[in-house]
């Protein structure tokens, strides 16, 4: 009997390579899947199921092909051939604590906190890298150049997975600028909206108070 | 695969004859009658007797009942209660409140300690789509927030619970938007608001479907900013008390080598989260791994009283096809903007924006009555009709406002934009959970509780955006009482006697545990 939270829906098997050991597995499986099939009882390493944690962050490599490539594992389909590992169960992050109460020129201070920020050599290794289809180098370049509306947009998929990380030759941790500069751009570059404040104002003002008097008290009574 | 496609046929070509038709809301009475007749809440063969604890006598669903039931894998023979840890307030769980609450715990500058199962921000608040619901607009108010609420609920929230979620909305979104959460914005610089399901107003605030993601990425990096110390892969695996009723500390259990951690803190808050992966009723779920409801057994054994346990909320639109995806969730905010249910005829059957229970009600009753869609693996399902959307609003919306589906089934070569998808009802949410106060206190003296842990503000049936919105006024809120509270005591002894206690009654009701609880994971591995 299958614990498998997905029925399986093909008799025809294929050979997977999971962490250095060959397994068969049916087709239709994600990786995680595979997992779980093939006996792995998963700590770390599983998330959201639904590709938006970043939990799950994974090497692979197809049949013939001599590209080493990145995936989430929740996210993939085992195919015949594959060879995957799920390297990043945790991965050490470098994340600069800031106070942005003391942060004046959120621009200028990009390079304060993350000063290799405009070091990016171009090799988009961090685009082939993402596995939400983030645009990430010019993202990068965008927060280098102050333009943070741009960079905010293109980070907003980002799962915080890490897999620009590592291939970065630079050192960037792209996936920490994106959040910097989102969170900028949010604090220093949107006004707070009037329609808000207003609504603020009156709960203050206790404008609701009669009408809730009037819809709790006979509630109450009962 | 050849019925599938037909059906397919038939909802397409059938739309422009269904797209500028109104279907009537059902009445009150018609609604009660669905509900009662179609919703897992009311198959009776689904439910047990709670025999033991605060809530004896009173019923849940079975899987439910066994997991307050278990016994614990802690025993005061096997365990030296000499705290390794002190501290002022401990924090278990770190999704969207247990992070909010541990940002207003350091903000009153008691002391604070973060255990969490998975990592930090790993938990259904990074998966919340359609959005959070605040009375912004001009036409809006915090009033009409309430009364959507309550009736959506079936009248049984607790109002006072409810009232302060409404009214703290707005200063609750201003914060977000001051710790840099970019919701999305008007040309006018005001918020954009979307309608939800059962709501008189717009006011879902929203990052397109991303809005947990958001929601969470900032809180957790704001967390990240402050001197706070997290225990990640350390689950709490039994709570302790002094004995005379209060809360005193917790055991927790470091996933990688299985060493226990004994904490003194004094107070507590939990915010565990929700129970998807309980799999009740055997439905799919939309909810993250670590959805196991382990604050349940963990409050629950050691005093604190539940409230509304017997009712969950399972989102009407969860994908059956492809298999991989089963379970996962459809936003309610694509219905929002004109995507349509159609069965397997090609007709609609209700109106979308009916309350969760009911559009899952009817969905079901559908699917019983044989106007299902059966997959391949034997799922049935009902059409979403997505592509209605840009017919209705223009071309390129759909994919412009709603990205991450665009995403999850281009994996699968379904265009959204062209084709429709079949969806049945997954399991999504615990409406009830611990029994809580106005500050999230529970009936147990210095553990508080926030978020779906918690029980009460949603009634029988949370309205969609109150989620987001719940997490972060109540982990706030307990977050602020428990610090308050911090200040006034003194650690407490550290017990087991609420194990011992629990145990006694188990014996003396002829309970014999079926399981450890809390189970901390789904078991997944596959037995052959």
């Amino acid at each position: 009997m299958s614990s498998l939270p997905v029925e399986i829906e093909s008799s025809q098997l294929i050979k997977v390579e999971i962490m250095g050991k060959v397994y068969e597995v049916p087709t239709g499986l994600t990786m995680l899947q595979a997992m779980w099939y093939t006996g792995y009882e998963l700590l770390r390493g599983a998330g959201c199921l639904g590709g938006i944690c970043g939990a799950c962050s994974t090497t692979y490599r197809t049949k013939g092909d001599i590209k080493i490539k990145t995936c989430l594992a929740c996210q993939t389909e085992v195919e015949d051939g594959m060879s995957f590992s799920l390297v990043y169960t945790y991965y050490p992050n470098r994340k600069i604590p800031y106070d942005f109460d003391a942060v004046e020129d959120p621009k200028q201070d990009l390079f304060r906190f993350y000063p290799e920020a405009s070091l990016c050599r171009n090799c988009d290794a961090c685009t082939e890298a993402c596995p939400k289809g983030i645009d990430v180098r010019t993202g990068v370049w965008e927060a280098a150049l102050g333009k943070f509306k741009d960079c905010s947009e293109k980070f907003l998929p980002c799962v915080m997975c890490s897999l620009c990380v590592p291939v970065c030759i630079a050192d960037i941790a792209p996936n920490q600028i994106g959040l910097y500069v989102r969170r900028s751009q949010g604090i220093f570059f949107n006004e707070r909206p009037p329609q808000l404040l207003t609504r603020i104002e009156e709960i203050k003002e206790g404008k609701f108070e009669s009408e809730w008097e009037s819809l709790l008290a006979p509630v109450q009574d009962v | 695969m050849d019925k599938i496609e037909e059906s397919k046929k038939r909802v397409q070509a059938l739309r422009a004859s269904r797209k500028d038709i109104k279907w009537p809301l059902l009445s009150e009475e018609e609604k009660h009658h669905l509900v009662h007749k179609y919703h897992p809440d009311y198959k009776k063969e689904a439910y047990g007797k709670i025999r033991i604890g605060p809530n004896q006598g009173e019923e849940t669903v079975r899987e439910v009942v066994k997991l307050l039931e278990g016994e614990s894998c802690i025993s005061s023979e096997s365990i030296s209660l000499t705290p390794q840890r002190q501290v002022d307030v401990l924090i278990i769980g770190g999704g969207g409140a247990g992070a909010t609450a541990a940002l207003s715990v350091k903000e009153s500058g008691a002391t604070v300690l973060v255990a969490t199962k998975l990592r930090l921000g790993d938990s259904n608040t990074v998966m919340a789509e359609g959005g959070m619901q605040v009375a912004v607009s001009p036409e809006d108010s915090p009033i009409q927030h309430f009364m959507d609420s309550l009736r959506g609920g079936h009248m049984e929230n607790d109002r006072t619970l409810l009232k302060t979620l409404v009214e703290s909305g707005p200063s609750i979104a201003k914060w977000l938007l001051d710790i840099g959460v970019l919701f999305d914005r008007e040309e006018d610089g005001n918020l954009s608001l979307r309608a939800g399901g059962g709501s008189s107003q717009a006011r879902l605030l929203r990052c397109k479907d991303y809005t947990g993601l958001e929601l969470m990425r900032v809180l957790k990096d704001a967390v990240l900013d402050e001197d706070i110390e997290i225990l990640e892969f350390s689950p709490v695996v039994e709570l302790l008390t002094d004995g005379e009723g209060n809360c005193s500390g917790a055991i927790l259990k470091n996933l990688d080598n299985n060493k226990y951690t004994v904490v003194q803190a004094k107070t507590v808050i939990l915010s565990t989260g929700g129970m998807g992966r309980l799999h009740i009723q055997g439905f799919p779920t939309s909810n993250h791994y670590g959805a196991t409801a382990d604050g349940l057994p963990l409050a629950y054994r050691a005093g604190a009283a539940l409230t509304l346990q017997d009712t969950f909320q399972y989102h009407p639109t969860g994908a059956v096809y492809p298999e991989a995806m089963s379970g996962i969730l459809v936003t309610e905010a694509i219905r929002s903007v004109g995507a349509q249910l159609v069965n397997g005829n090609g007709e609609r059957f209700i109106n979308e924006m009916e309350t969760r229970d009911a559009v899952a009600s009817a969905v079901i009753r559908e699917c019983q009555e044989g106007r299902g869609v059966e997959t391949p693996s034997g799922r049935r399902g009902v059409w979403l009709d997505m592509p209605l959307v840009d017919v209705l609003n223009g071309e390129g919306i759909l994919k412009d406002r709603f990205p991450n589906m665009d995403r999850q089934y281009s994996r699968y070569k379904i265009d959204i934009s062209k084709d429709p998808v079949l969806v049945y009802p997954t399991l999504h949410y615990q409406n009830g959970g611990i029994k809580i106060n106005a500050d999230g206190e529970s009936t147990l003296k210095g553990l508080f509780v926030a978020g779906e842990a918690s029980g009460g503000i949603h009634g029988r049936n949370r309205l969609m955006g109150n989620s987001l919105l719940d997490i972060i006024v109540y982990g706030k809120r307990a977050g602020r009482a428990a610090s308050l509270r911090a200040s006034e005591t003194k650690f407490r002894e550290l017990t087991l006697r609420h194990l011992e206690e629990y145990q006694s009654a188990q014996k003396e009701a002829g309970v014999v545990p079926q399981l450890v609880s809390p189970i901390l994971f789904p078991d997944y591995v596959n037995k052959d």
